[in-house]
């Protein structure tokens, strides 16, 4: 069953992506990529992150997207030009991404050991909720970090409106 | 039961209680058109739909049949795909999320809870989250149509359910302290100790949460006194006055599929879903076999019928609002006083235990 999900979404997802490259028009490929997220969420609900999952939905798919949605229906973009690119992109940017992918593939599976493994059921069932877990990490252990990370999207709110102020 | 596998009895079983939600939710999208035609008419001093079987009782039908039938008009510069798609994904997602609602006491069968097809431990999430990707299908409907009145009623209708998402996440905060759980059925049985005592909006003191999440549904479905979307007045029909025949019928029932799903989200966490308001008292009446099975969806569906009648009185009374007005009241009164409510609740709790 999991495998089964793994497989339909995980292609899902790669599809999704493909097709956000592919797409000429903005608005196909903002909804690429919000096939891109629903799929990862479902991904995340499968290995029994719950809670990860809801919110990968209600975030990105639900706010963020919507946003770049908005943005692009009034400005009313057109169809993207196609460029050759510039040169130093594909000198330094296939090699870039073949290291990225190659150091991540090494680290996973040098550590393959030390990574839990999941499955799909108990988890959904009320047997265990990994909301308690997280809670209890984010205010307890890690409430510094979670405090600065608030502030700083406070100052990001606060220079938004400063910025858009000037305009008016 | 010897024949058939667990696993088996549990698709079966699950398949029987999406089919049996879904003929019902349909039905009674239906039949609240025809409630609120009524209603309103009532309101208004007039009959309101009369002449089709008693009491205008098969008006849902006739409608049904005319809008099958009618025309399905494509005007030539829609965006295709997007313009087919976008319908579907509104109504889709208003009934998915009927999908995590419990409609009565925990009654198994089997190891299979009759009256709720998925408890899952977000259910609440889930809600929030299908419901938030609901507005890709008007914002999509209203691009796709390449008509400036559309794209007017989509951008209106885009910005405002993101405004009010907030206040409404924000307001159910204060339900889900009290429950400790995010699980629409552990948030139920929180409140069904003494009855009607232990609701969240009277002994829970979640009124004011309440309050704020019911304005801020009504904003959510579009619907009066926040139907800017569609003012017929400015906006000829909206966001979906390109669309005809079935595609327009799924918008109509994705936005009362929308108030009912919003009804059940108020009755379960503020007025403690399907438990009794008398609580235990009347149990030794009727604690027999099917009865008792029975009852609390009897409730449940009372208290719904009760919200959508409250919600077409709205319809009736209030006057539409304007834009900045809409835009203020929910940036600059709603989400301030969820935030006070959240800030308060959390206080007493951790005071008192």
């Amino acid at each position: 069953m999991q495998i089964a999900l793994f497989i339909i979404f995980g292609l899902l997802a790669v599809a999704g992506a493909l097709n956000l490259l592919f797409q000429r028009h903005p608005i196909n490929s903002a909804l690429s990529l919000i096939v891109v997220m629903m799929s990862l969420a479902v991904l995340y609900f499968s290995l029994g992150a719950e809670f990860l999952a809801a919110a990968q939905v209600i975030v990105y798919a639900g706010a963020i997207m919507v946003l770049f949605l908005f943005v692009v229906m009034l400005l009313n973009a057109g169809e993207e030009e196609r460029t050759h690119g510039s040169k130093s992109a594909y000198i330094a940017g296939v090699p870039g991404a073949a290291a990225v992918f190659c150091l991540l593939s090494f680290v996973f599976l040098k550590n393959k050991a030390a990574l839990g493994t999941t499955q799909l059921g108990g988890y959904l069932n009320n047997a265990v909720s990994n909301l308690t877990d997280i809670s209890h990490s984010l205010f307890t252990n890690l409430l510094l970090p979670f405090e600065v990370t608030s502030i700083l999207i406070l100052v990001a709110i606060l220079g938004a409106v400063v910025l858009a102020r000037k305009e008016l | 039961m010897k024949h058939i596998t667990t696993f088996e009895l549990f698709l079966l079983l699950t398949v029987l209680k999406i089919a049996v939600v879904l003929v019902i939710t349909l039905t009674a999208v239906a039949y609240t058109v025809l409630l609120e035609r009524k209603v309103l008419g009532r309101m208004q001093n007039r009959w309101g739909p009369s002449r089709v079987g008693p009491f205008g009782l098969l008006q849902p039908l006739a409608d049904g049949i005319k809008l099958f039938l009618k025309e399905d008009l494509m005007p030539l510069s829609v965006e295709r795909p997007l313009f087919v798609i976008a319908p579907v994904i509104a109504l889709g997602c208003a009934l998915t999320s009927i999908a995590v609602v419990p409609f009565g006491a925990q009654t198994m069968v089997g190891g299979v809870d009759l009256f709720q097809i998925a408890d899952i431990n977000i259910g609440l999430l889930v809600i929030l989250g299908v419901t938030s990707i609901g507005v890709y299908g008007i914002a999509l409907s209203g691009w796709s149509s390449n008509n400036k009145y559309s794209l007017f009623g989509s951008l209106r209708a885009t910005a405002q359910v993101i405004s009010y998402e907030l206040a409404l996440g924000l307001s159910l905060v204060g339900v889900v302290l009290r429950a400790q759980s995010l699980s629409l059925r552990d948030i139920v049985n929180s409140q069904g100790a003494h009855g009607m005592r232990s609701w969240n909006i009277f002994g829970g003191f979640q009124f004011v949460a309440f309050f704020i999440y019911l304005m801020a549904a009504y904003a959510e479905t579009n619907r009066s006194p926040f139907d800017l979307p569609e003012a017929e007045s400015e906006l000829v029909a909206g966001y979906h006055t390109e669309y005809s025949s079935m595609k327009f019928a799924m918008f109509f029932m994705a936005e009362y599929a929308n108030m009912i799903t919003v009804a059940c989200v108020a009755t379960l966490l503020f007025f403690g879903g399907a438990s009794s308001p008398f609580g235990h008292i009347f149990d030794h009446l009727f604690a027999t076999g099917i009865i008792h099975a029975i009852l609390p969806v009897l409730w449940f569906v009372f208290k719904i019928f009760a919200f959508l009648l409250l919600y077409i009185w709205v319809r009736a009374t209030l006057p539409r609002f304007r834009y900045d007005q809409l835009m203020g009241f929910g940036w600059k009164f709603l989400l301030p006083v969820a935030m006070v409510n959240i800030l308060a609740t959390a206080l007493a709790l951790s005071y008192h235990g």
